[in-house]
């Protein structure tokens, strides 16, 4: 079964995205901010990362920077899912490696065609 | 509704746009038409309706018919006629006409995403290779649609429908809330007015005609109509694209289907010669 880490500091929206992704069949795990990601990723990479932008600790950017320098952190597919929705924001994200775009509000038919967008 | 409004309604619609209205879909008829009351100062759609039966105005009729006739769609829909569009289609048939542009017709086009998504096509292959010709035209039933598509105006949800993050990167600039498909993409594609049903022979002839999601809505003589019409406008090398999920019979003689192409028809030789 394909897993997807879900990284958002909300609890609502990690349970939302969670009910979407398991509906199409994927594994889930959650972490609330960058750097509690980041463990799991060491622990085990996961196929996708859904990742919130602004979070404590760590941000969504900071991490994925991050991650792409981690051995192996080249792979999983990275879709953000943020309230940034201004060209720059999307731009910065895919400099930094990110594969997908997601801006809230989303439903389940934009998180399943996103996954399809970045190849999964 | 009543009954009677509900006649009204299908044989309006069927006189003027073949389109096919099922008697019990009341709810769609109300949520299309309240909008058009609205629009032209009528408390209620059966205001509307007695208004449209007491004077037969046309341009209130059309306004009737035309918010029938609407369709939902999204950037890339079904994904794999876009790729067979960049992969095959286009440089077949640009090696095939040389110097001549190919000509792209999106029939239907609603608010505009098909032919957005087959000019960005379009305009990634000529900037690869300036030889390279197409032109593009869109035409709806709509006015109102053909002004929106024009305008190139998207909501949030519709640049998260079927539009991978990089062409929206590439290809929109922010405009409030929304979001404006550029002027180079919006200047590569004409657009026109067209009823299906009234004739297409004038309108000249088109290398690939995609034509999605509109004959399904149609009634069967309507559909043979219009499919009559594309074969003599589609030459022998020439496509015609179907929804991939759509099954229309009636193209069954002038077309014929790609094998291992869902949607995907060429024009049958043997039936222009017939014809």
């Amino acid at each position: 079964m394909r897993t997807c880490l879900v990284v958002d500091d909300s609890r609502v929206i990690r349970k939302v995205a969670r009910r979407i992704l398991e509906d199409i069949g994927y594994e889930i795990a959650e972490a609330a901010d960058g750097l509690e990601a980041m463990a799991w990723c060491r622990a085990a990479m996961p196929d996708a990362i859904l990742l919130d932008w602004n979070m404590p600790v760590m941000s969504g950017i900071e991490f994925l920077r991050k991650l792409r320098e981690e051995p192996g952190g080249e792979a999983p597919t990275v879709i953000f899912c943020t309230v940034e929705n201004d060209l720059a924001h999307i731009r910065e994200a895919l400099d930094a490696g990110a594969n997908e775009y997601i801006m809230k509000p989303f439903d389940g038919d934009i998180i399943a065609d996103k996954l399809v967008e970045a190849g999964l | 509704m009543n009954a009677e409004e509900i006649a009204q309604v299908v044989s309006l619609c069927r006189a003027r746009a073949g389109l096919k209205v099922a008697p019990d879909k009341t709810y769609l008829m109300e949520s299309r038409l309240s909008p058009v009351a609205r629009r032209e100062g009528y408390e209620s759609v059966s205001d509307l309706l007695a208004a449209i039966r007491a004077r037969r105005e046309e341009p209130l009729i059309w306004s009737a018919v035309e918010a029938m006739a609407g369709t939902e769609t999204c950037f890339f829909r079904d994904r794999a006629p876009f790729t067979q569009f960049r992969d095959e289609i286009l440089p077949q048939l640009s090696r095939a006409r040389g110097a001549k542009p190919v000509r792209v017709w999106s029939a239907a086009c609603g608010a505009g995403q098909e032919v957005y998504s087959l000019a960005m096509i379009a305009q990634e292959m000529m900037a690869a290779d300036p030889t390279f010709r197409v032109e593009l035209a869109a035409s709806d039933l709509s006015r109102l649609a053909l002004e929106r598509a024009q305008s190139g105006l998207y909501n949030q949800f519709e640049v998260q429908r079927g539009l991978p993050i990089r062409l929206l990167a590439q290809h929109f600039e922010k405009e409030g809330d929304q979001w404006r498909i550029s002027p180079e993409l919006r200047e590569l594609v004409r657009w026109r007015r067209i009823n299906l049903i009234a004739g297409l022979k004038p309108i000249g002839q088109f290398d690939v005609v995609f034509c999605r999601y509109v004959l399904g809505i149609m009634t069967d003589e309507a559909q043979r109509r219009v499919v009559q019409d594309l074969a003599y406008i589609v030459p022998d090398d020439g496509y015609l694209v179907l929804g991939a999920k759509e099954s229309i019979s009636a193209v069954a003689e002038a077309f014929t289907p790609v094998v291992g192409r869902p949607g995907l028809y060429r024009r049958n030789p043997a039936a222009r010669a017939a014809a």
